[in-house]
């Protein structure tokens, strides 16, 4: 591989590895949101006696 | 209790109409635009192969202004009509344009190692406006998170937003009144310097990643108002 080509593959894996960073921030974030959602579905159920 | 953060904030396009066909289609275009790119566009007679970092790199910087750009309309609107909606809105295009902007910066100093030797150079007004630009933008946030949530943060946010707008064009135009030593300027008002495969493999790729900037910004969105939806309950069931 010559150098060019070796700085060309380093520009588009910047941008593949920042969408597989970004992929896994959402994973934890999506993680986060379904752990607080049933949180709060346990304090409604607790609070309206269901 | 923050009430009128939710209600306002929860309006708005949802995820089920448009984010799925958005990335579908920032996949195909992408994919087709660096196919396009690697085995149609012509090699650059002056840089070689190394120019095939254009594709990437320009396409991700104009993203960058794109964004930036509809974090400054969102921004607008909120002054203009008062719509708290419009305040999570700036703040996510900004979010997502400061993401596109350090890309731009990755990107561009790859390229400029491999074209002019060195990583970064203080002398390209280009360069140096963008920087200015993508500091700018990233103070946002700093000023944005020492005001407490409230119309008074959103007031102060949106003409933050507004006034960094404005090295939008400064930042285009600087360049071109100037001129450059390094930096290649393309596209000029006497139209684009560049054979027609090679537009068209560019076109497809610019395409691509604003596909995909939307395609984000609608999941960042979707995300942050799901976030304070769920803030909104936990405060009513606490």
């Amino acid at each position: 591989m010559s150098t060019a080509e070796k700085y060309v593959t380093g520009a588009y894996l910047v941008l593949l590895g920042s969408l597989l960073v970004y992929l896994l921030i959402i994973a934890l974030k999506v993680g986060r949101l379904e752990q607080e959602l049933a949180e709060v579905t346990r304090a409604a159920r607790e609070k309206l006696g269901g | 209790m923050n009430t009128w953060l939710l209600s306002e904030h929860r309006r708005g396009p949802s995820l089920r109409f448009g984010a799925p066909l958005l990335a579908a289609a920032a996949f195909a275009l992408l994919v087709g635009g660096f196919a396009l790119a690697f085995y149609w566009a012509p090699e650059d007679a002056d840089q070689g192969f190394s120019q095939k970092i254009f594709y990437v790199h320009v396409p991700i910087a104009l993203t960058a202004y794109a964004c930036f750009g509809w974090g400054a309309w969102k921004a607008l609107r909120l002054l203009w009509t008062g719509e708290r909606r419009y305040d999570l809105e700036s703040y996510t295009a900004i979010h997502m344009g400061v993401i596109f902007g350090l890309l731009t910066l990755v990107t561009g100093s790859i390229w400029a190692k491999i074209s002019w030797g060195q990583w970064w150079t203080w002398g390209e007004r280009q360069l140096v406006l963008f920087l200015i630009l993508f500091l700018f933008y990233s103070s946002y946030f700093m000023l944005r998170y020492s005001t407490d949530p409230g119309p008074r943060r959103e007031r102060n946010s949106a003409v933050y937003a507004l006034f960094g707008v404005v090295l939008i064009p400064v930042s285009f135009l600087a360049v071109r009144i100037a001129g450059t030593i390094l930096h290649p300027t393309i596209f000029t008002h006497e139209g684009a310097d560049l054979p027609w495969e090679m537009l068209v493999a560019f076109i497809v790729c610019l395409a691509g990643m604003l596909s995909l900037a939307a395609t984000l910004y609608r999941v960042e969105l979707t995300g942050k108002r799901i976030d304070a939806s769920l803030r909104e309950l936990r405060e009513l069931f606490a």
